[in-house]
């Protein structure tokens, strides 16, 4: 896997980081350097990844879905499957595992939606170790199901009192728990943001899904996708689709929250409407004013409700090489009701962003062409949110 | 030569180390940031940092991020710093050093950001998330127009402070604890031992100023005697300020400048 220089993609990434934090960052970098191509290493996160969180997971074809729509074929990459319910965990247990090499007792991390703290929680637990996590207190009441369950899991949950109360506050809280803690801890970041070595570290953990998709389609019908879907917050499960498969001829998607509407300013749609700007350590495009500061986002997906996105899906923008569209609130409760009622299937509403998006591709393409969602995560901490969503809606 | 540097030869001069201000302008309103400059002055704080507000203040405590907030809700604004700058720069010749975030100065561009601050008075600039290793832009835009001060911390090595420095100009800020600003250890071995360590690499080219956590008279005279040229008072500050009505704000500020500036006699 190529390496950036100098952690840059393009103009995008780098190193803003305080300098207490620089010593830390040199020696994750240095190690994950040390261990990313060990066998050993790489035998021991293959074992947890295949027996503990159940991967390869399925390229499932969507028949009653595409039949539905009456264009191309839909292929969903049940990442939904994995132990937790999301792709989070091929990170946190690649993570995890690196910590432990280097002898770091201490794991932090931040969580949005909830599902990377609960994803960290596990990989802690089954590793022997504890872990605390940041989240913003308005997560902490949307998903308070996951709060409870990271707390069965045995780590502790600081809710994020400061500026916006979401993700984005949660990793500044991270980071200054990182700071004042240097020496003992492990900062465990969940998306593919921050600085560098993080974007990189993430992407290749997540990449997973990417290789086992150009696998799988291979076996299936002897090519490569037409065109690849994913969901985009931070961006760790669509960089991970896509980066496997940016060599080949696929069209590449990134979906991004449009909320109420890219002009309502209530949307999380970075690199739809966002300019260049630093934030969290890297350089990337923002969601901010004319002052540069940051804004608040919105989102009905508290995943996704984040106004940075990773580095690298901003060069991929700026070179052309993935287009980043958006879906808002209602398209996406339309695709998660679709989905569920043709499939069985209750997404997460982070990836009915990508399966909203999937509709409208497929119904412009041909029945020979195939179509690979990632369905990030599974729905079930969603249910309450779309039941007020269409509470609210029946109403008006 | 610049005003920092001006300053410090003229502190050398009389036996006396920098008392370095740190204040949040527009907290906790618009009004109250000239009387707490003339408060600093008149207790003889010899350089003053303005810190302009940051949505997201990752290298700042609880003070400083409520001070942040307070200010943007009302209503700071970048055209609106400079005036006040400006205002200052009228009453005094004083250093005036701006703390903000890399975001602040790139989203309006490095040289332009520098030189619209140059004109209205301020002599450098604090950037606690700006690494050398991205500097390269607005060292070169500061360049003649403004002091670059960079921040070490205790756990950074001999080679690296010696590259930092290298970048500096004004002060060397050293970070003394392992923390946010405002956190309350007292003072640290370690960090006595970093003073000595960083004067090592500074070799007396550039003065080195210690910040973070540092509120009291007492902890300002531990530094200076460990070899500090400068300690920077910030959260404790505005601590005061905040719990200050308006009328007195003045009076209460010079009263704990000059407490503080009397431990930097040396």
């Amino acid at each position: 896997m190529k390496y950036p220089k100098n952690g840059r993609f393009g103009e995008f990434g780098g190193k803003y980081i305080p300098e207490t934090l620089v010593p830390a960052v040199e020696e994750l970098e240095e190690n994950y350097l040390k261990f990313k191509d060990d066998k050993n290493f790489k035998k021991e996160l293959n074992y947890y990844l295949t027996q503990y969180a159940g991967r390869p997971t399925p390229l499932y074809y969507a028949k009653n879905l595409s039949d539905s729509i009456g264009g191309a074929k839909i292929y969903l990459k049940r990442e939904d499957l994995l132990h937790g319910g999301a792709h989070k965990i091929n990170n946190t247990l690649g993570q995890a595992l690196l910590a432990k090499k280097m002898n770091k007792k201490r794991i932090i991390a931040e969580t949005g939606a909830g599902q990377h703290g609960v994803a960290t929680a596990m990989a802690c637990a089954v590793l022997g170790m504890n872990a605390e996590v940041y989240m913003g207190y308005k997560d902490t009441i949307r998903q308070k199901l996951n709060v409870f369950r990271m707390n069965l899991l045995g780590s502790k949950v600081h809710p994020v009192q400061s500026g916006s109360k979401t993700l984005k506050d949660a990793i500044n809280e991270a980071i200054r728990d990182w700071i004042t803690n240097i020496e003992t801890t492990y900062y465990l970041l969940g998306s593919a943001v921050g600085p560098h070595p993080y974007p990189v570290m993430v992407r290749d953990f997540q990449s997973v899904i990417g290789e086992e998709i150009k696998k799988q389609m291979k076996k299936i019908n002897g090519k490569t996708p037409d065109t690849v879907i994913a969901c985009v917050g931070g961006g760790s499960n669509a960089i991970g689709t896509f980066y496997p498969l940016i060599d080949t001829n696929a069209e590449i998607i990134g979906v991004e929250a449009a909320g109420h509407g890219l002009k309502s300013k209530k949307h999380s749609a970075t690199l739809s409407a966002g300019s260049k700007g630093v934030l969290h350590g890297m350089m990337t495009y923002l969601l901010q004013d004319s002052e540069g500061q940051i804004t608040e986002t919105h989102s009905i997906s508290a995943g996704l409700d984040y106004p940075g996105v990773g580095p690298e899906h901003s060069y991929l923008k700026d070179i052309k090489r993935v287009k980043y569209h958006s879906a808002i609130d209602s398209e996406v409760i339309d695709a998660f009701l679709l989905l569920t009622r043709t499939e069985g299937i209750i997404p997460a509403l982070e990836s009915a962003h990508a399966i909203a998006e999937a509709v409208k591709v497929a119904k412009k393409s041909k029945k020979s062409e195939s179509i690979v969602v990632t369905l990030s995560g599974r729905g079930d901490k969603d249910v309450e949110e779309v039941q007020n969503y269409l509470n609210r809606h029946v109403k008006n | 030569m610049s005003r920092i540097k001006e300053k410090f030869s003229e502190l050398d001069a009389k036996n006396q180390k920098a008392l370095i201000a740190y204040v949040m302008v527009g907290f906790p309103n618009k009004n109250a940031t000239i009387s707490v400059v003339r408060g600093l002055i008149k207790g003889g704080a010899d350089i003053i940092e303005l810190g302009f507000p940051f949505s997201d203040p990752l290298a700042d405590g609880p003070v400083i991020q409520n001070a942040s907030t307070v200010s943007l809700e009302k209503g700071a604004k970048i055209s609106e710093f400079f005036s006040t700058v400006k205002k200052i720069r009228e009453e005094t010749n004083i250093p005036l050093v701006l703390m903000t975030y890399t975001n602040i100065l790139y989203h309006r561009g490095y040289s332009k950001f520098i030189k619209d601050a140059k004109k209205a008075g301020i002599d450098g600039f604090i950037l606690p998330d700006m690494s050398i290793e991205e500097s390269k832009e607005y060292i070169q835009s500061a360049k003649g127009n403004a002091d670059t001060i960079f921040l070490v911390s205790p756990n950074t090595d001999k080679i690296r402070i010696s590259k930092i420095v290298k970048a500096t100009s004004g002060f060397l800020y050293l970070v003394a604890v392992y923390g946010t600003t405002g956190i309350k250890t007292g003072v640290q071995n370690y960090t006595l031992k970093a003073i000595k360590n960083v004067k090592k690499q500074t070799r007396g080219k550039i003065p080195l100023g210690v910040g973070f956590g540092v509120s009291t008279a007492e902890d300002v005279k531990k530094y200076i005697n460990a070899g500090a040229d400068a300690v920077i008072v910030g959260s404790a500050f505005l601590k005061i300020i905040e719990n200050t009505p308006q009328t007195k704000l003045e009076t209460v500020i010079t009263r704990f400048t000059k407490k503080l500036k009397n431990s930097t006699h040396i």
